[in-house]
């Protein structure tokens, strides 16, 4: 990292009496996952060059519920929600941007019947606004001609109907944007889903994240792009499993910018 | 003419229709058995997703040979469904062909029936190969053992010989208008593309004969067509009807929203609330359900997920796609779906046995059904809900299930059960102090 990334929390916003553009959700994955810290980090630096006011929640964040949720467990996902809800309504958020779609799907629909409306939105989405407006700019730069297959996470895919915006980002690095044979609404799981991340997967013949990585493998890529911290895991405990990890390198759409621009 | 045919032919349709009657009674108590559920909601969008999805199949020609093949016998049930009006009153009334006044529509229309019904017997034979010849993954899988397996060739078998008689009746029929100078009541009428091939098989018989066998395919035809509506309800083919109210009932929710429990939502307030007297009396609502969470057997879903279970078709779609039973594990969203339906049949026998009352079997949809394992393989990814060409959700069921397994009965497997403490305790699923949650700013 070649510079200081600017990162203020909404506390020190509050008490400079500023209200930020948008409000950064990190996310449990993005704050101490060490794979999703460099995504985090890639996309704050993003938000740093095109001089975005944002702000972070800091040690004020706390796990949407998500997984709990998922898992079954509705009460510690009201919990959560509730005080985040509480943490959020304080600060008067009104749009918030975070790199993880299951964050995202929760904070966007589960919350609001809980009390916390805010306009929420995938960080692909957010930077694809921000060259629609023009705030930043990017050129092909290292990935120009590469292929790119993109993995479809189900809760921005399929949950939220978001498929357009990271592959615009792709073609905007003038790279080869490759289709896996199953993509979009057809896209496959990548294992880590409904709190399977944090459990052992149940007997079978085969696990996940492998048979997806078989998928993207059979597009011949140079790179995975990801959108999601948990399909980046799995898909490169796939790619390692496949003895690829010398060819093919999974990466965060935040990161192949963040690269492309070489900041 | 004698009154003894119509007298006959109105028992026979008042038999039919009463015994159809008896079993929609029964379907809606056995819906009813559910939960709420507002699905009322927001009509004009409901509206646009049946038409869309129902009427329009669009889910279906996902899978183009499939879906085509499925278009055709769809076609062929709605409109060929147009020749048993004049059926019924030719019937009812001792007319022949009262339609026939119509001329060149009626030609139109007989023409239309005939190539569908022979279009449809095309497509049930190609249905047939891929269940029995070409033996598709989806149709031979360990969740069809049995008798969803025959109950699937027998509903091809069943639309064989309706569409048959239909055309043979057709056919004989054909045969006695083209009688030189006219035989009894077969006045000319109709277009007959298809049955003209199948006409001259009468030839050599005495129109006498042929008048008969006319009869006996008139009254095969429909006798056969009330028996296939009364079978409805004994097998998987209730999706002609219930696919309609299926679709308008629908979640029309982003897919990723699952719904939060209400009745966890109050306690989690109560909770929260720093002026609530923990030593209170919890207030007496009179309609209050003993509180229950999550599902373990079919009356603790909603009404939705019953009327899903009676509108899967067993197509297997569902189960094609799940990323869980692709990769070798139990889970088969199509089996949760039909398992569903079994449980709520048996709970339905129970009642009817007891008077109207449901009498504990020491059975549940939970562990006699599905087990824990299937549920714990689901990954929520919604392909499942995506899929469905009619709107069903194994996915919502799963949760409710999941939800009873870790509220009801702590029975998550232990890594899940140390990630929901950490969630409690630390505020993330894994062990690291939410002090330290932006240490990466700092971090090279």
């Amino acid at each position: 990292m070649s510079e200081n990334l600017i990162v203020p929390t909404m506390a020190e916003m509050l008490a400079q009496g500023k209200q930020p553009e948008v409000l950064f959700w990190v996310g449990c994955a993005g704050s101490f996952d060490d794979r999703a810290k460099k995504i985090t980090k890639a996309f704050v630096q993003i938000l740093n060059r095109s001089n975005v006011s944002f702000a972070v929640l800091g040690t004020e964040e706390s796990c949407t519920g998500d997984p709990a949720k998922r898992a079954g467990n509705e009460f510690l996902f009201q919990m959560q929600a509730m005080m985040n809800i509480e943490v959020l309504n304080a600060y008067e958020a009104k749009k918030i941007v975070t790199a993880c779609p299951h964050c995202f799907n929760t904070l966007k629909n589960e919350y609001p019947e809980l009390g916390g409306k805010y306009e929420v939105i995938h960080h692909t989405e957010f930077l694809k606004s921000l060259l629609d407006d023009g705030r930043l700019t990017i050129e092909g730069g290292q990935f120009k001609g590469k292929r790119i297959t993109f993995h479809d996470p189900c809760y921005l895919g399929r949950a939220n109907n978001v498929y357009e915006a990271p592959r615009e980002l792709i073609l905007k690095l003038d790279a080869e944007l490759v289709e896996m044979k199953r993509s979009k609404a057809n896209g496959l799981c990548c294992g880590a889903g409904g709190a399977q991340m944090f459990k052992d997967a149940e007997a079978g013949n085969k696990e996940i994240n492998i048979e997806r990585t078989e998928d993207a493998l059979e597009t011949k890529p140079e790179i995975i792009a990801a959108g999601c911290p948990f399909c980046n895991t799995m898909m490169t405990d796939g790619i390692k499993n496949k003895e690829k990890e010398g060819d093919v390198k999974v990466m965060d759409i935040a990161e192949l910018i963040a690269n492309a621009q070489d900041l | 003419m004698s009154y003894l045919d119509n007298i006959l032919f109105a028992i026979l349709l008042i038999f039919g229709f009463g015994y159809f009657y008896g079993s929609v009674k029964k379907i809606r108590r056995n819906i009813n058995l559910g939960t709420a559920v507002n699905r009322y909601d927001n009509p004009k969008a409901r509206w646009a997703n049946m038409a869309m999805i129902a009427l329009g199949q669009s889910r279906m020609i996902k899978r183009p040979i499939a879906g085509l093949l499925h278009v055709i016998v769809y076609l062929g049930f709605i409109i060929i469904n147009i020749e048993l009006l004049e059926i019924i009153i030719d019937g009812l009334f001792g007319t022949h062909r009262i339609f026939a006044f119509l001329g060149t529509t009626y030609d139109v229309l007989i023409a239309s029936f005939e190539i569908l019904a022979a279009l449809v017997l095309i497509a049930v034979f190609a249905f047939w190969s891929r269940r029995n010849v070409i033996k598709l993954k989806r149709f031979v899988s360990s969740d069809l053992k049995g008798w969803p397996k025959n109950d699937g060739n027998y509903i091809l078998y069943f639309e064989v010989v309706l569409m048959t008689l239909f055309l043979l009746m057709n056919a004989s029929d054909l045969h006695l208008q083209n009688v030189p100078g006219g035989f009894s009541h077969y006045i000319k009428a109709g277009f007959f593309p298809v049955s003209q091939f199948i006409e001259p098989i009468f030839n050599g018989l005495s129109n006498e004969l042929v008048m008969v066998l006319y009869e006996v395919f008139w009254w095969l035809h429909i006798a056969g067509i009330l028996i296939f509506m009364n079978y409805l309800y004994f097998s998987k083919h209730l999706h002609i009807l219930l696919a309609f109210p299926n679709t308008y009932f629908a979640d029309l929710h982003p897919q990723g929203q699952f719904d939060n429990l209400e009745s966890v939502t109050k306690e989690v307030k109560l909770m929260m609330d720093p002026s609530a007297d923990p030593f209170a009396a919890a207030p007496v609502d009179e309609n209050a359900a003993p509180a229950k969470f999550g599902a373990s057997d079919v009356q603790d879903l909603n009404w939705v997920q019953l009327l899903n279970a009676y509108t899967c078709t067993e197509c297997g779609r569902c189960t094609s796609v799940c990323p869980a039973n692709i990769t070798g594990k139990k889970l088969s969203p199509r089996k949760i779906m039909m398992d569903t339906r079994d449980r709520l049949e048996e709970v339905g026998k129970n009642i009817d046995v007891n008077k109207g009352i449901f009498v504990p079997d020491n059975k549940s949809l939970l562990n006699d059904y599905i087990t824990p394992e299937e549920l714990w393989a689901c990954t929520s990814c919604n392909a499942c809900v995506e899929e469905c060409p009619v709107n069903i959700s194994p996915l919502s069921i799963i949760m409710d299930m999941r939800r009873y397994l870790v509220m009801e009965q702590s029975a998550a497997p232990m890594p899940v059960n140390a990630m929901m403490s950490n969630i409690e305790n630390n505020g993330a699923p894994w062990q690291y102090n939410q002090q330290d949650r932006l240490n990466w700013k700092n971090e090279n």
